[in-house]
């Protein structure tokens, strides 16, 4: 199905991304479509969303949002109106609920975790037994070094 | 008849693959010299005859001998003689083929140049490099043969990919390539370290400048393919966190982070057993990468599920290597006794705090990847994850990096403190506080990105600047400039990449939070203003190429009343493959380029026009050469070159 509908989007006479004609005359309301729109995959491409990719669909797409923003919708409501159609699938940003949570605590918890394990190895080497250098063998492995 | 010998070339060198996996091992472990030795000949014959056999494929690809399935399917008579070529690697079966001469290439280069390794541990390396052969042999003949026939030969091709005929991206795999199966060789080098149960300061030396030499590779191939993105997609993006991207930047992550860390076991024999899961760790995800790409699971699980056969032979793959290596590390990291001890504050610590950022995004990109799959597999829920979630997730780290990187660099070894690595920096501190600061007073809107990217740019720039600086010591200034030139190429490749690394987030933040975009229908003759530039519609004419028809605008762009050039925006249309591609007009400029695209007719008259001003746009992919150039140079240091067995020969690195 998602086959048919690449081949169908490419016969449809390709139009380049945003079009002038389907632009808003209002000037904040467009800037805030434009903003949208880079959140909203294009349901037929790889990883495109709908204000960069030429498939016709991303135009309806398009038109679409912006009917919905000018008829008075916040932001969240009118991309809700569009996931209620299209499927949490549009979402390029998926929303931090349910099981996506795993997903966005991934990477702090990741974070602590590698910090964890390098502090503790790093201060157990610290503890460990030192064949202490005295401060001669010191400077002199100083001066190795730099040299 | 060259085909059917390419073809059977294959096979053989497929036979001497086999023997060189077992023979040296089994000489290694009994100390018999004569079967160690058959690692180099076999090594090197293994190089000759899949070199053979590539030649023999790209030869089909000009002669556009399209008896051949392959060349029929990705090629056609009418298309330019760099694309005939280049199309030998723009499928799959021609790029996997290309992976196998890049990693014979690499164990033959190992054959060859590492004439000062131990015998034993030479044998072994070369005997992991040829399994690692052996299975992507045995992939290419059972599940992506190039060279199968047609019975009734047609009489013209299917053409290329419309937007794969170019010139930045003819040359992008074979970099990426060099880059990703380079990383086999950090990957063997461990595995036979592993097997010795022995890992020192020589051991680092010798893996160091095979990883750098592929991070220089990969380097180079990210950012010919960022650089390819953004010429010819047609508004101007660089990087868009596609699976098939994040699949060669996790590799190039890691492979920074092995870097850095065999730096620890070289000089300080610290750090070891990390090092060695590292080297698994960034082969390991090449080979995920090559999944990914390869068997089109992320695209869709559908059509993975359809044709299954070769994304279940990498994974199988994967599973043995890495799986295998991971199993060996466990049995005996143990043995890898560090002997370096070094205090909490120490360039050790800040070097594993740089390993732990680099490997944590690393993996961050990988959750990032593979959680729609996870999510349509195990949950039953269709979703994406894209650039949004990306740039939040991923940003923290490399902001992270880059603000420790100039004083890490310049701690102490074993103890060191703060404050006296710090005492250099504080004048770029400020240096860089001030331009963030007039950033923020010059940029219309409340943004803090601009400002923090000059702010880290700066900071990383002239951090490494300043490290150079302070390696010349402490006489009058005559001293240390002449001190400046006799200076470790290691220095200075050190402070390149660095400064590359500050170059390209500055470049990235610029642009991103700068950027002036103008769309609009306009008339032929039509002017229209886009920041400081007038730019003007002039003419609209077709054009014929030799493979593709095209709709060419003369558009001039002027500044306060002068002119300074016309562009020539395309639209071009591939009739072959049915597909249309746009051809933006760029005027590379060093603070910005003017990026002019050309589109459909209007039905009210006039051409749909988009124009971009893109600051330092090219400065991203300055500081990835500066990086790629500092790796190039730290490679040429006289210390790894007589390290890596090239005393006499002059060329201690991969023969390119």
């Amino acid at each position: 199905m998602k086959w048919l509908l690449v081949t169908l989007s490419l016969l449809a006479s390709p139009a380049f991304a945003v079009q002038p004609d389907e632009m808003l005359s209002n000037p904040a309301l467009e800037a805030r479509a434009r903003e949208i729109s880079k959140g909203l995959r294009c349901p037929v491409c790889q990883n495109e969303n709908i204000d960069d990719s030429n498939a016709a669909i991303s135009r309806e797409l398009r038109i679409l949002l912006r009917e919905r923003l000018v008829e008075g919708d916040s932001d969240q409501e009118a991309v809700d109106f569009i996931v209620s159609r299209y499927g949490e699938f549009v979402l390029l940003r998926p929303d931090a609920e349910g099981a996506n949570l795993v997903l966005w605590l991934a990477p702090p918890l990741m974070a602590a975790l590698g910090l964890g394990i390098g502090w503790a190895t790093i201060r157990r080497r610290k503890r460990a037994p030192d064949e202490a250098l005295s401060a001669e063998e010191e400077a002199r492995l100083e001066e190795i070094l730099k040299s | 008849m060259i085909t059917e010998l390419g073809h059977f070339a294959l096979i053989l060198a497929f036979g001497i693959a086999i023997v060189q996996m077992i023979v040296p091992l089994i000489g290694a472990h009994k100390g018999w010299r004569s079967w160690m030795a058959v690692a180099d000949p076999a090594a090197i014959s293994q190089l000759i005859l899949v070199g053979f056999s590539f030649a023999a494929l790209t030869w089909a690809f000009m002669s556009s001998d399209f008896s051949l399935k392959l060349v029929f399917e990705n090629s056609h008579s009418a298309k330019p003689m760099l694309y005939k070529i280049a199309g030998t690697w723009g499928n799959h079966e021609g790029s996997m083929l290309l992976w196998l001469l890049i990693l014979t290439l690499f164990g033959a280069s190992a054959a060859l140049f590492g004439g000062n390794l131990p015998a034993t541990l030479k044998a072994r390396v070369l005997a992991v490099q040829s399994a690692i052969s052996v299975a992507f042999f045995a992939f290419i003949l059972f599940t992506s043969n190039p060279f199968l026939r047609l019975a009734i030969p047609p009489l013209d091709g299917q053409d290329l990919n419309p937007l794969l005929q170019d010139p930045g991206l003819a040359f992008h795999p074979p970099f990426l390539y060099l880059g990703y199966v380079g990383l086999s060789m950090a990957f063997s080098f461990a595995v036979a370290a592993l097997i010795e149960g022995r890992v020192d300061a020589a051991w680092a030396r010798w893996v160091r400048p095979w990883t750098l030499a592929a991070w220089v590779f990969l380097t180079i191939g990210i950012a010919l393919g960022s650089w390819w993105a953004y010429y010819e997609l047609g508004w101007g993006g660089f990087w868009f966190w596609d699976p098939v991207e994040n699949a060669s930047f996790m590799p190039w992550l890691f492979a920074a982070a092995l870097l850095h860390s065999a730096i620890v076991v070289e000089k300080r024999e610290s750090l070891k057993s990390w090092t060695i899961l590292l080297a698994i760790l960034a082969f390991g995800f090449s080979l995920l990468g090559t999944f990914i790409v390869r068997s089109g699971v992320i695209t869709s699980v559908h059509a993975f599920a359809n044709d299954p056969e070769r994304g279940v032979f990498i994974l199988a793959i994967l599973a043995v290597f890495v799986g295998g290596a991971l199993t060996l590390f466990a049995a005996r990291a143990g043995a890898m006794e560090a002997r370096g001890v070094f205090s909490l504050v120490s360039r050790e610590s800040a070097l594993v705090l740089n390993n732990i950022l680099l490997a944590v995004s690393s993996f961050v990109v990988f959750v990032g990847t593979i959680w729609p799959l996870f999510a349509e597999i195990i949950l039953g829920r269709t979703l994406s994850v894209g650039a949004p979630f990306f740039n939040a997730a991923f940003t923290p780290f490399m902001v992270a990096l880059a603000v420790i990187l100039p004083p890490g660099a310049m701690l102490a070894w074993k103890r060191g403190t703060i404050g006296k690595a710090m005492k250099p920096l504080w004048g770029v501190v400020v240096l860089a506080v001030a331009l963030a600061g007039l950033a923020f007073a010059l940029q219309t809107g409340k943004s803090a990105l601009g400002p923090v990217g000059v702010a880290l740019g700066v900071w990383v720039v002239f951090g490494a600047l300043t490290d150079l600086w302070q390696r010349t010591g402490r006489q009058g200034m005559a001293a240390r400039l002449g001190r400046l030139g006799r200076l470790p190429r290691s220095d200075w490749g050190k402070a390149l990449s660095h400064a590359g690394l500050g170059i390209t987030i500055f470049g990235i933040a610029t642009l991103m939070a700068w950027q002036e975009e103008d769309i609009r229908t306009a008339q032929i003759g039509e002017s229209f203003t886009v920041g400081a530039w007038e730019i003007t519609l002039e003419s609209v004419e077709r054009a014929e190429g030799p493979n593709y028809s095209s709709t060419v605008a003369a558009m001039t762009v002027a500044r306060d009343g002068k002119e300074i050039g016309t562009l020539y925006p395309e639209k071009r249309f591939y009739p072959v493959a049915g597909m249309p591609t746009t051809e933006a007009a760029i005027r590379n400029g060093f603070l910005r380029d003017i990026y002019l695209v050309i589109g459909d007719a209007q039905s009210n008259g006039g051409y749909a026009v988009r124009t971009y001003i893109k600051p330092f746009a090219n400065w991203i992919w300055g500081g990835a050469i500066l990086m790629a150039l500092g790796g190039l140079v730290s490679l040429s240091d006289r210390r790894l070159r007589v390290a890596a067995g090239a005393a006499k020969r002059v060329e201690g690195v991969p023969a390119e």
